[in-house]
């Protein structure tokens, strides 16, 4: 079986991937059994992805980007809800189906030497993932492998194919990581984070690769960021997550533009710094503690942060989401 | 692979990894040599001793301890009819025959021992054979006549009846000057004649002899009780010696290796079940239930190595393994596998063991020759495989025939030598390796 042929066309109908209620939870156990918690790293997130957008998740450090790529990828189980890819509930695909979804989404790490098997060369690396796929001919997958070496701007593919990891540079290896997610010809990309371990001097060239991949191919590319300075050039969609949840969604300009939900205009805040070099290094946090995941905050999980906190509402009551602006969704009293 | 290879290119900067190869190789080129000349069925056939033996000396020392000692202490003689010069006198109804036995006798000591082979091919009526022993300063002795079946030995060593007209034993007496007072024996040199004269009864039968003077040095290895050359098990004892290590070994660690991974991979109950195993089988002594088997069972050397595998798969490795491999469970390439559809198996085998294999090799290549002692202290406890010759063996018999109490110290060395030269061998390369795989080290 080789791997399904790109079609986003036939997609392009519907959502090619949604998140309904989403949850993803750890059990935090003691001495092995005892359950103590929960950690709620996605706790009730819906989306809705359209075939051959680029999408950005923003939100600090903690607050379950990494666990609801991951759960999207199938790699965590949902505690409850559903991902449904092409129509389709993740739950509910045989083991060769979920193979075939898996083929069908690329996933690009944070880390990419370590996303990279050290004792493996380039060309072993790009082969695997065709091998796992059932694609015998070896012709075959080195074809495939030169094609992707030459997609992510390696070339000639021959300087690169016979080196290990060690003996490239960063940038490179996450071109050699961009590559192997292209390799099974997949509909979607999910990036995780993917330049923020990077030398700040190539991360826009990796950026703008994955952009322009992305829209070559008109794939759809969900990728996770804490750099929203960049967002913009990245991205059409913006997600802003807080404490396992989406409190904020909108078009992008639209949402560095007119931020609604007082995280997201803390956060930007942080980032309205003129001197680009702070504006790259975002992580200026909105004042206060991030909220603690196994015992989430009563109301609103932003109201012990929150400046703007409705006293009764806010720390009592979950607030719903609202459209404040066109297109503009935001879980956020105020705009009740 | 590649980190494997650069460290083995790496290795020609350790001398001791040099030397360490340079053994090995010389083991192992002896052992292909040794498989290759003494087939394993003729080995088999040699080490079960008897006849194949008895041209040669009892427990005669190897000729590298008799130069060392400074002494010229006998080699074994053989002397047979076939090159002698004999006289024929046929008349009617059968034949005379002179066959003189001829040697050259120049050593420092008296032989071991002496019999004469005879072989007659008459068909009913047995010849008639007369013994005459002529020693240098002219002397002659009357050894007796006898009528010998078709295949005779005549061990003239244990002649009680001439022992006692010499007054020594026959191998001392026949090869001593005429006693002078109560002083030791003293030997003649130089030629010395046994003449067979035989008279035949049959028209066309024929005597033939051979005459053994044994030795009281032999070959390289010297000899044993059984008069079997110790070369034999000496040589052998390398491929099985390298044999039994490489594949117990081999069996262990890969199996303990998959086990170990398969346990991180999966985790829960399956990590579970294969600790506690661990932790009950690593307090289970090896050596006592070897002897059980052994004793109760079996001593095939394959029967062994199955037994020594089995108990080395939940060896104590599984925790160092599992120790090494749980932070591989969770490195983003790991994670990376998963997300393409790499299933448990690929995981395990591709991924995670990989790994950690530039670790293993110098433990590996270590853990060789303590199964190679194994095997020696096995056969040393009397063990040892029935029908191989090995090393264990030799110094099984060289204790049980007291051969330190005798002063035979080549019985027990030789072996012995061999042991700790197999594992000086891959000890300095294992720790050449170890070095050169695990940097940590080198500071240390
Ligand atoms: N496998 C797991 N088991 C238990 N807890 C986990 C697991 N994975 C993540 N968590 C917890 O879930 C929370 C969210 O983690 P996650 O990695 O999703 O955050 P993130 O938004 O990606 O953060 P960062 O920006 O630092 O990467 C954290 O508190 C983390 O400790
Ligand atoms: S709901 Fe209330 S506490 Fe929460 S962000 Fe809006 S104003 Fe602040
Ligand atoms: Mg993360």
């Amino acid at each position: 079986m080789s791997a399904p042929a790109r079609d986003i066309r036939r997609s392009a109908a519907g959502p090619v991937l949604s998140a309904r209620d989403l949850h993803t939870w750890f059990e935090l156990r003691q001495w092995g059994f005892l359950r103590v918690g929960s950690v709620r790293a996605v706790d009730g997130v819906n989306f809705e992805l359209q075939a051959g957008e680029a999408v950005a998740f923003v939100g600090e450090s903690g607050c379950g980007k990494s666990s609801l790529a991951r759960t999207l990828l199938g790699l965590h189980q949902p505690t409850r809800g559903e991902v449904i890819f092409e129509g389709r509930s993740l739950g509910t695909l045989d083991a060769r189906e979920r193979k075939t979804y898996l083929a069908r989404v690329g996933f690009v790490q944070q880390d990419p030497y370590g996303a990279l098997p050290p004792f493996m060369d380039v060309r072993r690396i790009l082969h695997e993932p065709l091998i796992v796929h059932g694609v015998r001919n070896r012709a075959e997958r080195e074809k495939r492998a030169r094609e992707a070496l030459e997609e992510v701007r390696l070339s000639p593919p021959d300087d690169f194919l016979s080196k290990f990891p060690h003996m490239l540079s960063g940038g490179q290896q996450q071109r050699v990581v961009i590559a192997r997610a292209l390799i099974l010809r997949p509909a979607m990309i999910i990036a995780d984070e993917p330049v923020s371990m990077l030398d700040a001097s190539v991360r826009v060239e990796i950026l703008q690769l994955l952009r322009s991949i992305q829209t070559n191919h008109g794939l759809t590319l969900a990728f996770i960021t804490h750099d929203l300075s960049t967002v913009r050039h990245f991205a059409e969609r913006i997600f802003v997550m807080y404490a396992g949840r989406i409190v904020e969604q909108a078009p992008v300009n639209e949402l560095l533009n007119h931020p609604q939900h007082p995280y997201t205009q803390a956060l930007l805040g942080a980032i309205s710094d003129p001197d680009p070099d702070n504006a790259l290094q975002m992580r200026e946090v909105p004042p206060g503690e991030p909220p603690s995941l196994l015992k989430p905050p009563a109301g609103c999980r932003f109201h012990p942060r929150c400046n703007r906190m409705i006293p009764g509402t806010c720390d009592q009551e979950d607030p719903p989401e609202f459209e404040p602006r066109n297109g503009h969704h935001t879980a956020c009293w105020l705009y009740r | 692979m590649r980190p494997l290879l650069d460290g083995l290119r790496r290795m020609g900067r350790y001398p001791s990894a040099l030397v360490g190869l340079a053994i090995i190789f010389a083991l192992v080129g002896t052992a292909v040599f040794t498989v290759v000349t003494i087939p394993y069925g003729q080995a088999l056939e040699l080490w079960r001793g008897g006849d194949v033996w008895r041209m040669h000396p009892v427990n005669a020392r190897p000729a590298w301890v008799d130069r060392i000692a400074g002494s010229n202490l006998p080699r074994t003689i053989v002397v047979s009819s076939d090159d002698a010069v004999i006289e024929e006198e046929p008349f009617v109804g059968g034949n005379r025959l002179r066959i003189p036995l001829e040697f050259d006798f120049d050593y420092d000591g008296f032989p071991s021992e002496l019999n004469l082979f005879l072989t007659s091919s008459h068909t009913e009526r047995e010849p008639f054979v007369r013994l005459t022993w002529e020693t240098p300063d002219g002397r002659e002795l009357n050894l007796g006549g006898r009528r010998p079946a078709r295949e005779e030995r005549v061990s003239i060593s244990q002649d009680w009846e001439l022992e006692r007209r010499l007054g020594r034993v026959p191998h001392v007496g026949l090869f001593a000057a005429e006693p002078e007072g109560d002083g030791p024996p003293e030997v003649i040199g130089g030629r010395y004649r046994l003449v067979v004269d035989a008279i035949t009864f049959e028209a066309d039968a024929r005597v033939d002899a051979d005459l053994v003077v044994y030795g009281r040095v032999h070959g390289l290895a010297g000899t044993d009780h059984q008069r079997r050359d110790l070369m034999v098990a000496l040589l052998w004892g390398i491929p099985v010696a390298l044999a039994f290590g490489l594949l117990a070994a081999v069996g262990t660690t890969v199996t303990t290796l998959v086990i170990a991974a398969a346990g991180v991979w999966y985790g829960g109950w399956v990590d579970a079940v294969i600790q506690r195993l661990t932790e009950v089988n690593i307090i289970l002594p090896m050596l006592p239930i070897l002897v059980m088997v052994g004793t109760l069972y079996s001593t095939s050397i394959w029967v062994m190595l199955g037994v020594v595998i089995a108990l080395g798969i939940f060896s104590a490795g599984i925790k160092m393994y599992r120790a090494m491999l749980l932070p591989i469970r969770e490195s983003p390439y790991i994670e990376a596998a998963k997300a393409y559809g790499a299933g448990n198996a690929r995981i395990i085998l591709r991924y995670m063991i990989p790994r950690i294999l530039p670790v293993l090799i110098p433990t590996f290549v270590t853990l060789i020759p303590t199964f190679v002692f194994l095997e020696a202290s096995l056969a040393l406890l009397g063990l040892g495989d029935p029908v191989l010759p090995t090393w264990g063996k030799v110094m099984n018999d060289a204790q049980t025939q007291s051969a330190l109490y005798h002063g035979f110290y080549y019985w027990v060395l030789s072996p012995a030598a061999l042991l700790m030269l197999t594992g000086l061998g891959f000890a300095m390369l294992g720790f050449a390796l170890d070095r050169i795989f695990n940097p940590r080290l080198r500071t240390m």
